[in-house]
C-alpha cells in the first residue's frame, strides 16, 4: 500500500516536472513536430520534376511524341533544347540538367523499318540513387510508348517485343517512398523522446542532487525505475499515436493491418527504449554526458534500422549486428502492419525480441541506479 | 612592446590553452574523431542503396525450355537469389512473410506463345513497401530480361526487338555506386558536426565553469576571442576532412577527380560558415544542455535532411526547397559530389562557393557583434 | 533605507590615492515579464591605493554586481565606477590590463596545469618574457605551489586553486586587486595565507585592494569597511570606528556547568531588545538593541545573571547589531527547548575502521566514532577533507571500501527501505526539485515516505508555520532566496519527523544571518531527542555541536567536545584559542591529540 503510495508520488512529481517547464513541454511536442513534417516531406526518394534536355536530331512526329510523354510526367520538367552534340557536356557537367535524353537522325526510319531505335540517355550519375531511379522512370515510359506502337499499328503484332514485363507492386501499387518513411515516423520520432526524456531525467537529479535524496528516501531501486520509466513512457506512447494517427489522416498513408498489434508494438518498443534511456541515464554522470551517450545511441541505431537505407543491402555481419537494435524491429513491424496490413501473430517475430530487450535492460538500470554511485 | 607583439602574445596564449584543453579532453576527441570514424565506417561498409542478392520466388507454370532459360537468367544474376516456387499462392506466402522480395511469375502458355510470336508476358511482383528498392528491384528484372532478349537474337531464336531501345549512359558514376554518392556527403556531416555542435559546446563549457568571466577581465579584444576558438576547431575540422577523404578514397575506393587545392579551398569556406554558425550559437546561449539542442535541431538536422546528403532536395515541396537554402551543408554537399566525381567544374562549384563565402561572412560577423565582453 | 546605527556616513578616510571611485552607482538587471531587479540603488564609494577596502553583506547585498561593474564586466544603469582615473563603462581594456581580478570561482582552467594557467594569463596580460622568470618565481613563492607547477589545477586541493587563482590575477602586478568573495569554502590555513599574501602586497607594492567577503572576521582585518544590504551602503568607515559603536550592548554569558550554551541562546534569540545571541567558544555572546543589561535580564534566570561579561566589541557584533532584519518566528522552536533533553547512552550511529579508497587515492582512512541518540555531532573539516564522503558512507549513498557502519542497527546500504523512513536526509546545495513550487516539493517529500490524508496535512501545516513557508507556497524552489531555499529543504528532510538528521554543509553559501537561524533550529530539534550529523567547512559552527569530529586529509585530526578540542590549542601565546585556531594547530602538526580524545559525552 505505501509501496503504491510512493510510486504514485513519484509518477505525479515527474508529470508535473515535464509539465511545468515551458523548455521540456517544447521538447515534448516541438521539436518531434517539427520532425515530423520535416521527415514527412523532405524524406523521400520519389523523384519529381527532374530536369533534363533533349537533343532530338530526328525531329519527327514520333521523337515527338515520345518527349510528350516526358514532359507530360509529373517526374520530369523539360529545362533545355538542345541543337549540338557538344552542349550536352556542358549541361550535365554544370548541372543544368541532370540527364539528356538524346534521339538520333535516324529514330523515325529504324522504327519503320523494323530495327530497334536506340535513344540515348545520358544521367548524371553524382547522385547515384537519382540516377538509377530517373532511368527507370524512363524505362517505363519507353515501354509504355512501344506498345502503345503496338496498338496503334506502328509495329505489326507478329514482330512485336517476344516478351513483355507487367510489373505489380503489392502493397504500395504506387511506389511511393513516403509511405515507407512515414508510416515508421511513429518509432523513430517516439525513440527520440523518449531517450531524451527517460536518458535526462535521472541525469537531471544527479546534477541537482535531488537524486541522492530519492536513494535515502525509502523508494527501492523497483519503485525508482517504475517511477522514472512511466512517464517517459506515456509521453512516448502520446507522440507514436499522435504520429501515426498524423500519418493516416495527413500524408494518406493506409493503415491495413490490426490497432492492436499497432499499440502493442508501440508498446514494447517503448519499454525497451526506457530501458536503454535509463540505463544510458544512470551512467552518466551529469546531464552533458547523457545527451551526448542518447545521441552516440541513436545515431547508429537510425542509421542501422532500415529507416532510410535498407538492412538487406547491408553486408552480412552488419545484418547480424542490427539484430541488437530495438528500432530494426518496430520499424519492420510498423511497416508490415500499416502497409502489409499485418496482425499481432504476423508481428509476433517483431514483438519478442523487443520485449527480451525490455527484461534485460530495466532490472539492469534499476541495479546500476544504486550501484553506479562510486 | 608593440600593439603587434602584445596581439601575437595574446593569440599564442589563447591558442595554446585551447589546444592543450582539445588534446586532453576526452569528449571533444569523441566528437571530433571516434564520432566521424565510426560514420565513415557504417556507411562506407554498412548503409547502402544498391541492392544485392535480393531473394526471389520464381514460379514456372511453364517447365519447357525457355521458360527454365529465363529462370537461369534470373538465377545467374548477381542482383538475385532465386527460390522456385511449386505455386504462386506458395510465393505469395513467401512475399507475405517477408522472406522473399519479389515474385516473376512465368505463366503456363509461356513457351507457346513465344514459339507462335505472340507476346509472352513475364509477371514481376514485388514488395512495395520500400518504394525505392522496389523500383531498383523492377529495374535489375528489366535488365535481366533485355539481356536475355538480346542472347536470343544473338543465337538466332529471335529476330532483333523493333520499337525504341533505350542505352544508358551514366556519368561520372559508371556503375551507380551509392557509396560514391554517400561518402561524399557524409563529410559534409562530419565537419558539421565539428564546426557546429563542437563548437557550441566549448564556449558554453567556458561560461558554465566560469572560466569566460575570468577570460573576460583580462585585456583580451573580441577578434582575439573569436580567433582565438575559430583556428583550433578550423584545423581540427580540416584533420577531420582530410581524414575522411583519405579513407574514403584509399579504404572505400570513392573516386576523387577534382584538385586537392579546390579541396582545401572550398572546404575552408565550408568551415568558416559552419564555425560561424556555431559561435553564434555559442555566444547567445551559455548554457551546454541548451546549446546542444539548438546545434542538433538547427545544425545537425538540417545537414541530414536538407542537404541532398541522402534525400534528392529538387524533389521536395517548394518550401523546404527554399528552406533548404539557409543551410549551409546543402552548398557543401553539391561542392563535394561534383569534386569527387565530376572534377573542377567551377561552373558548378562557383556560386555554391558564392552562397558559402557570404554565409560565412555573415555568421562570422554576427558571431563578432554577439560576443561581448561584458557579462 | 536610512541608517540604522549610529555609524555616520563617512565618505573621507585616511589612506593614499583613491585608486576606485564609485559615484551614485545604480544597477538594474531586466528579468522575465517586464520586471527589473535593483541590484544597486546609489551606492557611492572610495577605495585608496595601499589600503585593503572590504564589501560586507548578505547574499543579494550586490557586492558581486560591484565588484563587476568595477572590472568593466558590467555596465551600470546609472552613476560610474572611476578605476585608476577611467571610467569602467568606457576604458575597461584599459582597465583590464592594469587591474587583476579574481572571480568567485577563481577562473582557472582545470584541464591545464598550474603553469599553463600562469602562462596563459601571462600571455593575455602581454608580460615581457624577459619578466616573466622572476614573476613566476615570486608569484609560486608566495603561494607555495613551487612544487606543484605540473599539476593540473583542477587535482589541487581548494586552498590552492584559490592561490593559483590569486597568482594567475596578480600575474602583471596590478595597480589595483578585486576579489570576490575569495576564502569561501577554504580551508582556515589557506585562509590565513591568503591574507598574509594579500596584505604583503599592500604593504609592498602599494596596490588597492578591493574585495567582497561573507566572513565577518576577516572584515575586521580591513582597514576600510562598506556595509552593502539589498543594493543600497548602509554604513562605512574603519572597522574600529563600527566596533566603537556596539560598546556598551555586547555581553558575554558563562553557562553554569550543568547548562549548554545553546539552551541560553535559544532562550534569548528574538527576543525584543535582543539583536543577536551567538555561542563562541563556549560562551553566548549577545549584542543588546541598546546599551545596559536591562533587555538581558529580562529574559534570563536570576541565578544565571551573575555570570555576564562585557567583553569588548567585534565587528561581527556591530554588524549584526546594523543589518535590518524582519524579527524571526522563532518563538516556537525557542519554546520547545525548554523541554529537558531525553539524551540517552544509546549509540544510533556506529562506524568502526571506516575507509573509502577511490582507486588508489584514500579519501577517508580508518575512522571510527559513535553517535548517540539526541546528540548533535559535526563533521568537521575543509573541502576535500574526506567529510562529505564519509558522509555518503553513513547514509548508504556510497559504498565503503573497509570498516563497519550501522545506523539505527542497520547498514544502509544492504538494508530495505523501511529503515530509511527512519533518517532525514539534507544534501549539500539544498536538493530541491527547482520547477516545482513550494508546496509541490513538500507534497512530494511527504508523499515519498508514506505520509497520505491527514498526517500529511498536518505535518504539511506544521512546515509552513515552522519554517515561515507559507508566502512562498505557489513559488517555484528555484525562485526563493537562498535562506528560504536551506528552510524548505530541511522542512523536507524533517517533514516525516525522522529520528535522525543527517545534514551535508547545511549552511555552506548561506550568510552570516540565515546561519544563525538555521542553527536555532538544529538546536530546538536536538533538545527534541532528534539526532543530528552535520558536516560544516565553517569552524566556528562547531560551537553548535555537542561533540565534533576535526577531519582533514581523510584522517580524523581529533575528536570531542568544541570545549576539549579547543582546550588542546591553549599556549601561553593563545590564552583563549578559537575553533580555528586549534585546527590550524592541528593541520600543522604543532599539537597532537594524544590519545585521540573519543567517545567522551559530556
Amino acid at each position: 500500500m505505501s509501496a503504491l503510495r510512493r510510486i504514485a508520488a513519484l509518477i505525479v512529481k515527474e508529470f508535473v516536472m515535464i509539465l511545468k517547464d515551458k523548455k521540456s513541454r517544447f521538447v515534448i511536442i516541438g521539436p518531434p513536430l517539427i520532425q515530423f513534417f520535416v521527415f514527412g516531406y523532405a524524406a523521400t526518394y520519389d523523384l519529381k520534376n527532374v530536369r533534363y534536355a533533349v537533343f532530338d536530331e530526328a525531329r519527327t512526329a514520333e521523337s515527338r511524341d515520345l518527349l510528350a510523354r516526358l514532359d507530360g510526367s509529373d517526374s520530369f520538367e523539360r529545362v533545355a533544347t538542345l541543337s549540338a552534340a557538344h552542349q550536352i557536356d556542358t549541361m550535365i557537367d554544370h548541372q543544368k540538367a541532370r540527364l539528356v535524353v538524346h534521339i538520333g537522325p535516324r529514330f523515325s526510319r529504324d522504327l519503320y523499318n523494323g530495327h530497334p531505335a536506340s535513344v540515348q540517355v545520358i544521367v548524371d550519375g553524382r547522385n547515384s540513387n537519382v540516377a538509377l531511379i530517373a532511368m527507370g522512370y524512363i524505362g517505363t515510359i519507353v515501354e509504355d510508348y512501344n506498345r502503345s506502337l503496338v496498338e496503334r499499328g506502328v509495329l505489326e503484332r507478329g514482330r512485336a517485343p517476344g516478351v513483355t514485363l507487367i510489373e505489380r507492386a503489392w502493397f504500395n501499387a504506387n511506389l511511393q517512398s513516403r509511405w515507407y518513411i512515414v508510416s515508421a515516423l511513429g518509432g523513430i520520432i517516439s525513440m527520440v523522446v523518449v531517450m531524451i526524456l527517460t536518458s535526462l531525467s535521472v541525469a537531471r537529479e544527479r546534477e541537482f542532487g535531488t537524486f541522492d535524496q530519492l536513494l535515502v528516501a525509502p523508494f527501492t531501486p523497483g519503485e525508482i525505475l517504475v517511477g522514472k520509466a512511466l512517464p517517459g513512457m506515456f509521453f512516448g506512447l502520446m507522440d507514436a499515436l499522435l504520429f501515426s494517427v498524423g500519418a493516416v489522416f495527413w500524408f494518406g498513408v493506409p493503415l491495413r493491418g490490426s490497432i492492436i498489434a499497432l499499440l502493442l508494438t508501440f508498446i514494447c518498443f517503448i519499454i525497451a527504449v526506457v530501458g536503454v534511456g535509463l540505463l544510458v541515464s544512470s551512467l552518466a554522470k551529469n546531464m552533458q554526458q547523457a545527451l551526448l551517450g542518447s545521441f552516440v545511441f541513436m545515431m547508429p541505431a537510425v542509421i542501422l534500422a532500415g529507416f532510410t537505407t535498407p538492412i538487406e543491402n547491408m553486408p552480412d555481419w552488419l545484418q547480424t549486428g542490427t539484430l541488437i537494435n530495438p528500432l530494426r524491429y518496430v520499424i519492420v513491424a510498423l511497416r508490415m502492419i500499416f502497409l502489409q496490413g499485418a496482425d499481432t501473430a504476423a508481428v509476433w517475430p517483431q514483438l519478442w525480441p523487443l520485449m527480451t530487450m525490455a527484461i534485460l535492460m530495466l532490472p539492469l538500470a534499476g541495479w546500476l541506479f544504486r550501484h553506479r554511485a562510486q | 612592446m608593440t600593439s603587434g607583439a602584445l596581439f601575437r602574445m595574446r593569440m599564442r596564449g589563447i591558442l595554446r590553452k585551447e589546444i592543450l584543453q582539445i588534446r586532453r579532453d576526452p569528449s571533444s576527441i569523441a566528437l571530433a574523431i571516434f564520432l566521424p570514424m565510426v560514420l565513415l565506417f557504417l556507411f562506407g561498409y554498412g548503409v547502402s542503396l544498391d541492392a544485392e542478392n535480393v531473394p526471389l520466388a520464381v514460379v514456372l507454370d511453364d517447365h519447357a525450355g525457355p521458360a527454365r532459360d529465363v529462370a537461369a537468367r534470373f538465377s545467374g544474376s548477381r542482383y538475385f537469389d532465386i527460390h522456385l516456387a511449386t505455386s504462386l499462392d506458395e510465393a505469395q506466402r513467401w512475399l507475405d512473410a517477408r522472406q522473399v522480395e519479389g515474385i516473376v511469375h512465368l505463366q503456363d502458355d509461356f513457351s507457346a506463345r513465344l514459339a507462335t510470336g505472340q507476346v509472352a508476358p513475364v509477371q514481376v511482383i514485388v514488395n512495395g513497401v520500400d518504394a525505392n528498392r522496389a523500383r531498383l528491384i523492377q529495374g535489375y528484372a528489366r535488365g535481366v530480361l533485355q539481356k536475355w532478349g538480346a542472347l536470343r537474337q544473338a543465337r538466332g531464336e529471335a529476330a532483333a526487338a523493333p520499337g525504341v531501345r533505350v542505352v544508358q549512359r551514366i556519368w561520372f558514376n559508371e556503375g551507380a555506386v551509392s557509396r560514391n554518392f554517400l561518402v561524399p556527403g557524409l563529410i559534409t556531416l562530419i565537419m558539421t558536426l565539428i564546426g557546429i555542435l563542437l563548437t557550441a559546446l566549448v564556449v558554453a563549457r567556458e561560461w558554465e565553469r566560469g572560466t569566460m568571466e575570468a577570460l573576460l577581465v583580462t585585456p583580451v579584444r573580441r577578434i582575439d576571442l573569436l580567433l582565438g576558438k575559430v583556428l583550433p576547431y578550423f584545423i581540427l575540422g580540416m584533420l577531420g576532412m582530410g581524414l575522411s577523404v583519405g579513407v574514403g578514397v584509399t579504404l572505400f575506393e570513392v573516386p576523387f577527380r577534382g584538385s586537392i587545392g579546390a579541396l582545401l579551398l572550398l572546404s575552408s569556406i565550408f568551415m568558416m560558415a559552419s564555425l560561424g554558425f556555431g559561435l553564434l550559437i555559442s555566444a547567445a546561449i551559455r548554457i551546454q544542455f541548451v546549446a546542444a539542442q539548438i546545434s542538433i535541431v538547427a545544425g545537425f538536422l538540417p545537414a541530414i535532411f536538407l542537404s541532398g546528403l541522402l534525400f534528392d532536395l529538387e524533389s521536395t515541396p517548394r518550401p523546404i526547397q527554399i528552406m533548404s537554402h539557409i543551410v549551409p551543408a546543402r552548398y557543401f554537399v553539391e561542392i563535394s559530389h561534383t569534386l569527387f566525381m565530376a572534377g573542377d567544374v567551377w561552373p558548378v562549384l562557383l556560386p555554391n562557393a558564392a552562397a558559402l563565402t557570404g554565409m560565412a561572412a555573415l555568421f562570422m560577423t554576427l558571431a563578432y557583434r554577439k560576443i561581448s565582453k561584458r557579462l | 533605507m536610512a541608517t540604522h546605527s549610529a555609524v555616520a556616513q563617512h565618505t573621507d578616510h585616511p589612506g593614499g590615492n583613491a585608486v576606485l571611485v564609485v559615484e551614485h552607482l545604480e544597477m538594474a538587471f531586466a528579468m522575465k515579464k517586464g520586471t527589473s531587479l535593483q541590484a544597486l540603488k546609489d551606492v557611492s564609494l572610495q577605495a585608496r591605493a595601499g589600503q585593503v577596502t572590504g564589501l560586507v553583506g548578505a547574499d543579494g547585498a550586490g557586492k558581486t554586481t560591484l565588484i563587476r561593474i568595477a572590472a568593466g564586466l558590467l555596465v551600470p544603469t546609472a552613476g560610474s565606477v572611476t578605476v585608476l582615473g577611467l571610467d569602467s563603462a568606457r576604458d575597461s581594456i584599459a582597465i583590464q590590463s592594469r587591474v587583476g581580478y579574481m572571480p568567485q570561482r577563481f577562473g582557472l582552467y582545470e584541464d591545464l596545469s598550474v603553469r599553463e594557467n600562469m602562462d596563459l594569463y601571462a600571455d593575455l596580460q602581454g608580460v615581457p618574457m624577459s619578466a616573466r622568470g622572476e614573476r613566476y618565481r615570486r608569484l609560486l613563492d608566495m603561494t607555495g605551489l613551487v612544487r606543484f607547477t605540473q599539476r593540473m589545477a583542477g587535482d589541487l586541493s581548494g586552498g590552492m586553486k584559490q592561490k593559483l587563482g590569486l597568482a594567475c590575477a596578480l600575474i602583471k602586478s596590478p595597480e589595483m586587486l578585486l576579489l570576490d568573495e575569495p576564502t569561501v569554502g577554504v580551508d582556515p590555513v589557506s585562509r590565513r595565507d591568503l591574507w598574509k599574501i594579500v596584505y604583503a602586497l599592500v604593504a609592498e607594492e602599494g596596490i588597492g585592494v578591493l574585495l567582497s567577503t561573507a566572513y565577518l572576521d576577516e572584515a575586521e582585518r580591513c582597514h576600510f569597511v562598506v556595509v552593502l544590504h539589498e543594493g543600497e551602503k548602509i554604513a562605512d568607515g574603519a572597522p574600529h570606528e563600527f566596533q566603537k559603536d556596539a560598546r556598551g550592548r555586547v555581553f558575554l554569558i558563562d553557562p553554569p556547568s550543568d547548562v549548554k550554551p545553546r539552551r541560553i541562546q535559544s532562550l534569548l534569540s528574538g527576543r525584543p531588545g535582543i539583536l543577536d545571541a551567538t555561542i563562541r567558544s563556549g560562551r553566548v555572546r549577545v549584542v543588546t538593541a541598546t546599551g545596559g543589561r536591562m533587555a538581558l535580564d529580562a529574559h534570563l534566570p536570576a541565578l544565571w545573571r551573575t555570570r555576564i561579561q562585557q567583553p569588548s566589541p567585534s565587528f561581527e557584533d556591530a554588524f549584526m547589531a546594523l543589518i535590518p532584519r524582519a524579527q524571526q518566528p522563532l518563538d516556537a522552536i525557542a519554546a520547545a527547548s525548554e523541554v529537558p533533553s531525553p539524551r540517552s547512552d544509546e549509540v544510533v550511529v556506529r562506524a568502526r575502521g571506516l575507509r573509502k579508497l577511490f582507486g588508489d587515492f584514500e579519501a577517508v582512512k580508518a575512522l571510527s566514532f559513535d553517535v548517540y541518540r539526541g546528540e548533535i555531532f559535526g563533521l568537521l573539516g575543509p573541502n576535500g577533507a574526506g567529510k562529505s564522503t564519509t558522509f555518503r558512507m553513513l547514509c548508504g549513498l556510497s559504498s565503503v571500501s573497509a570498516g563497519e557502519i550501522s545506523v539505527a542497527g542497520k547498514d544502509l546500504r544492504r538494508s530495505r527501505s523501511p529503515a530509511r523512513a527512519r533518517l532525514g536526509y539534507m544534501a549539500q546545495r539544498f536538493s530541491l526539485y527547482g520547477q516545482l513550487s513550494v508546496q509541490e516539493n513538500l507534497l512530494f517529500y511527504g508523499r515519498a515516505y508514506g505520509l497520505a490524508g491527514r498526517p500529511l496535512q498536518q505535518r504539511l501545516a506544521w512546515a509552513y508555520a515552522e519554517f515561515g513557508l507559507t508566502r512562498w507556497r505557489d513559488q517555484t524552489a528555484a525562485e526563493l532566496p537562498g535562506g528560504y531555499k536551506q528552510r524548505l529543504a530541511m522542512a523536507a528532510a524533517l517533514l516525516h519527523a525522522p529520528e535522525i538528521l543527517f545534514l551535508d554543509e547545511p549552511t555552506s553559501g548561506v550568510d552570516p544571518l540565515a546561519r544563525r537561524e538555521f542553527w536555532l533550529r538544529i538546536n530546538g530539534f536536538a533538545e527534541q531527542g532528534v539526532t543530528v550529523v552535520v558536516t560544516t567547512h565553517f569552524m566556528e559552527e562547531s560551537e553548535y555541536c555537542d561533540r565534533v569530529l576535526i577531519m582533514s586529509q581523510g584522517e580524523s585530526l581529533a575528536m570531542g567536545t568544541p570545549a576539549q578540542i579547543r582546550a588542546l590549542a591553549r599556549s601561553e601565546a593563545t590564552p583563549e584559542p578559537s575553533m580555528e585556531d586549534a585546527f590550524i594547530a592541528l593541520a600543522e602538526g604543532a599539537i597532537t591529540p594524544t590519545p585521540p580524545i573519543g567517545d567522551i559525552v559530556s
